[in-house]
């Protein structure tokens, strides 16, 4: 009903007819700069600290753990069921629940915990951001409902930025039903255009790329 | 004898500032030019143009059309006279192809005064002397629509004794808007007002622009606030000796 | 103009703490803009404004083959895509799903869509509980009053207006820090998104070779309204759609940075239907409102439906003079600023408030700022000329008109507008050049008496232009 009418109204106001082929749409513009691996560490972690969140570097998985367990220091954390998280052996540190895979169970799990700690599918160097992909092994409300959230990324993952992202990932829909990009905790400025961080998802947020 | 350019003053330098046609046409004409006035002259149809009145607006600028059509250069004191002859006068004719065909052999002919200055006599230095602290206040139909920005500054920075000061912020509107003025009085006096705060902050003892609209709102607006700061044309400005 | 346009902007003109909130707050995003596009920063940023705009066109000029394209691929991942022709529509859609899916509570991310067909007040006259969730937002529905930015919902709204607003409606402490204002929001929020049955969210962007949604925030309150309840439905104007997810490069980039100086928000959410398999949490269901409301009505005019181009990021109104004078909730609909004076007349109708359109000084900072490059003056000045043509045969409007007929007829005929010029200033008072203040009552109308209610008026100088020029 709504639909066919809508579309004829917009055929008649375009000038176009049902099926009617289309131009081509004008060409995508990507560009992908040349930036080493050192300069897109350096980049993530002048942007991350430039958002207040805190960036790390680590050799090996093992220091990443040390990170991750000296950020935990005694409160409760939940960790998504990434692999790498586990090779790492973030999961079977004290305080860390993971491997959930019940729907009402992870929300209870999220809500009460300090610290949500997943991976990234891929990080970008110009803009600090994290790049997440839902899926079974990295679910949506870690990264959201505890109020931190640590991320740990193999530095292979850290992209240049939002072309580069699109040139390796044309259309994420593909691969997810849900691509989020993190840039930065949460944060407001509804009062008074004070900034708050931490208003509805996580209030700090540690990068740990290894 | 020199190149031959004539004057389109604008209906309001003609009807309420007459000293800054005159200042301009002794600019030019120090500089060599040979300077005309066709008399048939009288406005580029913007107030009625911006008011939605585009049939007034036409005849009008039809006028124009035959008033200096044969015209070789056409100078211009106003930024916002300018852009209406060469932005907007295709836009009234956009259906009447031998009417835009006229528009568009004028329209590369006329120039706001600052920019011929600069790009066609190519002076920066016009021999002026102002002893003055000023301060200068982009007119925003020179500024976005013709993109003048550097020329009125150049020009000013060869003026021998004057000091220039910038406004912060820069680049704001005025608020007189032609008929905007008086259908929203209120509102363009506020904004005429922080423009003046604005102007006052430089401590500048005059404002110098390029479009008479403009001045008569800023030097109306600081009259009314009791300031003591003063408005003059650029072309006023250049003739100073 | 209508005595209510009117009487709005001389109360905002009036109310000093609000002239200098909104002066400041929209001052500070507008610089903040400036510094995150600087071509050091951002050096093609000119040449993304232009693919912006191309690409926008190209949607717009293929909308309905974009628009189908999307439904496809929504479908395919299956979600599903309704198309609504108003908020009637809109309200019966969510309405009947919430009844079949007994549904009682609706969690909502900040969507200006939503706004305009007033889907909460729908929504809660029929007795479902609808949340905003942006802290502005919130705000703003605990005060029963409209976004007075598109950006920044609240910005007229100090701590103390939130602390008075809070403790009136939630019974919590006075609490004027605006750190445990924001907490205080955090709680009472996060047990609705627990609780809720349905989400719904605006959209950014609708990506049709994706079939995806892509809503940009910086709270989290949109990822939890789209993660959290079982039922995800979109609501998104049919304009938002583009042709490929690789498009997005351009506009993210453009997008923050004109709306709050940030390189990226913090969340941007590209969203592709339901849950997929094995996923653990994320919606069952998954619906995209296409609405029309208005909106093809602007298809048919090339330039006029330039409006549609339009990203909400706000960067029009943080560097309008007039918004920052008049404010958001003088204009006469829910979208404010230069953006709302080209689209209220064009979904509503011209007669709505036929003043509107002629309330720019059309400076033209809007058109440069605009990330999508609309033409906004030049729109502004065609809805001009539209009001005009429409414009019914009342008193004002035939003395306007008069006065134009005479001007128009004067500029044609050079003597006699010398002569008329001549005999205004013999009429006019001299004083030995100093400009006017008062006139006496005869003379001090219309025009001139709005003129001088704010300004000094120049005198008519002994000698015009032409007679000086005739004698030297
Ligand atoms: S009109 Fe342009 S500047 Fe204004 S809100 Fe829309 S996209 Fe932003």
């Amino acid at each position: 009903m709504s639909r066919d009418n809508i579309l004829h109204r917009i055929r008649t106001a375009i000038g176009r007819s049902a099926g009617q082929a289309v131009a081509d749409p004008p060409p995508v513009r990507l560009h992908i700069p040349e930036a080493d691996m050192e300069s897109r560490i350096a980049s993530m972690i002048v942007r991350i600290e430039a958002l207040a969140g805190k960036a790390y570097r680590a050799d090996t998985g093992k220091n990443a753990c040390a990170t991750v367990a000296a950020a935990i220091a005694g409160k409760t954390a939940v960790a998504s069921n990434a692999p790498y998280l586990a090779e790492c052996g973030i999961t079977a540190l004290p305080g860390v629940r993971s491997g959930i895979t019940d729907r009402d169970e992870l929300r209870q799990v999220c809500a009460a915990a300090d610290i949500g700690i997943t991976s990234a599918d891929y990080a970008l160097a110009d803009t600090g951001s994290l790049v997440m992909l839902s899926s079974p092994q990295e679910a949506r409300l870690v990264s959201l409902l505890p109020p931190a959230h640590i991320a740990v990324v193999p530095r292979e993952r850290i992209l240049t930025g939002l072309d580069e992202l699109f040139t390796v990932l044309p259309n994420p829909a593909i691969q997810t039903s849900s691509m989020v990009l993190i840039t930065g905790p949460s944060r407001t400025a509804d009062i008074e255009q004070i900034l708050v961080r931490g208003v509805h998802g996580p209030g700090q947020i540690t990068v740990i790329m290894v | 004898m020199g190149k031959r350019v004539s004057l389109f003053v604008t209906c309001i330098v003609d009807q309420l500032f007459p000293k800054v046609g005159m200042a301009m046409a002794g600019v030019l004409e120090r500089l060599g030019y040979q300077v005309d006035f066709p008399e048939n002259q009288t406005c580029c149809g913007q107030p009625a143009f911006n008011s939605g009145y585009r049939g007034e607006a036409r005849l009008v600028a039809r006028h124009f059309l035959d008033t200096f059509e044969s015209c070789e250069t056409i100078v211009v004191p106003s930024g916002s006279c300018t852009a209406m002859v060469t932005h907007h006068f295709a836009e009234l004719f956009a259906k009447d192809q031998a009417a835009l065909a006229r528009v568009h052999a004028l329209e590369k002919r006329v120039w706001e005064f600052a920019t011929f200055l600069t790009e066609v006599a190519g002076v920066e230095d016009v021999g002026a002397r102002l002893e003055e602290v000023v301060t200068f206040h982009d007119g925003c139909h020179g500024l976005r629509e013709l993109g003048i920005r550097d020329a009125p500054r150049r020009l000013l920075a060869c003026v021998r004794g004057l000091e220039l000061r910038e406004i912060e912020p820069a680049e704001e509107c005025c608020g007189f808007g032609g008929t905007f003025a008086v259908k929203f009085a209120e509102l363009s006096g506020a904004m005429a007002r922080t423009k003046i705060e604005a102007i006052e902050r430089t401590g500048a003892r005059t404002v110098v622009s390029l479009d008479p609209s403009c001045l008569m709102q800023i030097q109306g607006a600081l009259l009314r606030a009791g300031s003591s700061v003063r408005t003059m044309h650029l072309a006023e400005v250049l003739a100073s000796r | 103009m209508s005595a209510e346009f009117d009487q709005k902007i001389h109360t905002t003109l009036a109310d000093a703490n609000l002239q200098l909130a909104i002066y400041t707050a929209t001052g500070r995003l507008k610089e903040k803009r400036v510094e995150s596009v600087a071509p050091g920063i951002l050096p093609d940023y000119q040449e993304l404004r232009t693919q912006a705009n191309a690409i926008k066109q190209h949607s717009i000029e293929n909308l309905d083959h974009y628009l189908e394209e999307f439904e496809r691929n929504v479908e395919a991942r299956r979600g599903k895509v309704v198309y609504c022709k108003d908020a009637t529509e809109v309200a019966d859609f969510v309405l009947g799903l919430a009844k079949e899916r007994r549904a009682r509570l609706v969690v909502k991310s900040k969507s200006m869509t939503t706004e305009e067909v007033d889907l909460n007040e729908r929504l809660e006259h029929h007795g479902l509980e609808s949340v905003e969730t942006d802290l502005g937002e919130y705000i703003l529905q605990l005060a029963h009053e409209r976004p007075y930015h598109i950006v920044a919902p609240a910005l007229h709204k100090t701590r103390y207006d939130v602390a008075e607003i809070f403790t009136r409606t939630l019974h919590v402490p006075n609490e004027i820090v605006i750190e445990k204002q924001t907490a205080i929001a955090r709680r009472v929020l996060r047990e609705k998104f627990l609780a809720a049955d349905i989400g719904i969210s605006g959209a950014n962007f609708l990506v049709a070779d994706s079939g995806a949604v892509v809503i940009v925030e910086n709270e989290g309150n949109a990822r939890l309204t789209t993660t959290a309840p079982k039922i995800h439905i979109a609501v998104a104007g049919i304009e938002k759609v583009i042709p490929r997810a690789q498009d997005l490069a351009t506009f993210l980039k453009l997008l923050a940075r004109s709306a709050t100086g940030q390189l990226l928000s913090v969340y941007t959410s590209f969203l592709a239907g339901p849950r997929r398999p094995g996923e653990i949490d994320g919606p069952d269901e998954f619906y995209v409102v296409l609405l029309d409301n208005g909106r093809t009505k602007l298809l048919p005019d090339r330039t006029k439906r330039q409006s549609l181009y339009c990203i909400r990021c706000g960067a029009c109104l943080n560097t309008c003079p007039v918004y920052r004078k008049i404010g958001g909730h003088s204009f006469p609909w829910v979208y404010s600023g230069p953006i709302g004076a080209i689209i209220t007349p064009q979904f509503m109708g011209v007669a709505h408030e036929p003043s509107l359109p002629f309330a720019s000084s059309l400076c033209g900072a809007c058109g440069e700022v605009c990330p999508v490059k609309i033409d906004i003056p030049k729109i502004l000045l065609e809805l001009r000329s539209d009001v005009k043509k429409s414009e019914t045969r009342e008193k004002q409007n035939r003395i306007e008109k008069l006065a134009f007929r005479a001007f128009a007829f004067l500029m044609t005929h050079p003597r006699l507008y010398e002569l008329a010029g001549r005999m205004g200033a013999a009429m006019a008072p001299s004083d030995g050049g100093s400009w006017i203040r008062n006139l006496p009552a005869p003379m001090n109308i219309g025009p001139v008496r709005a003129w001088l209610s704010q300004r000094d008026l120049p005198p008519p100088p002994a000698k015009s232009f032409r007679e000086m020029w005739r004698r030297r």
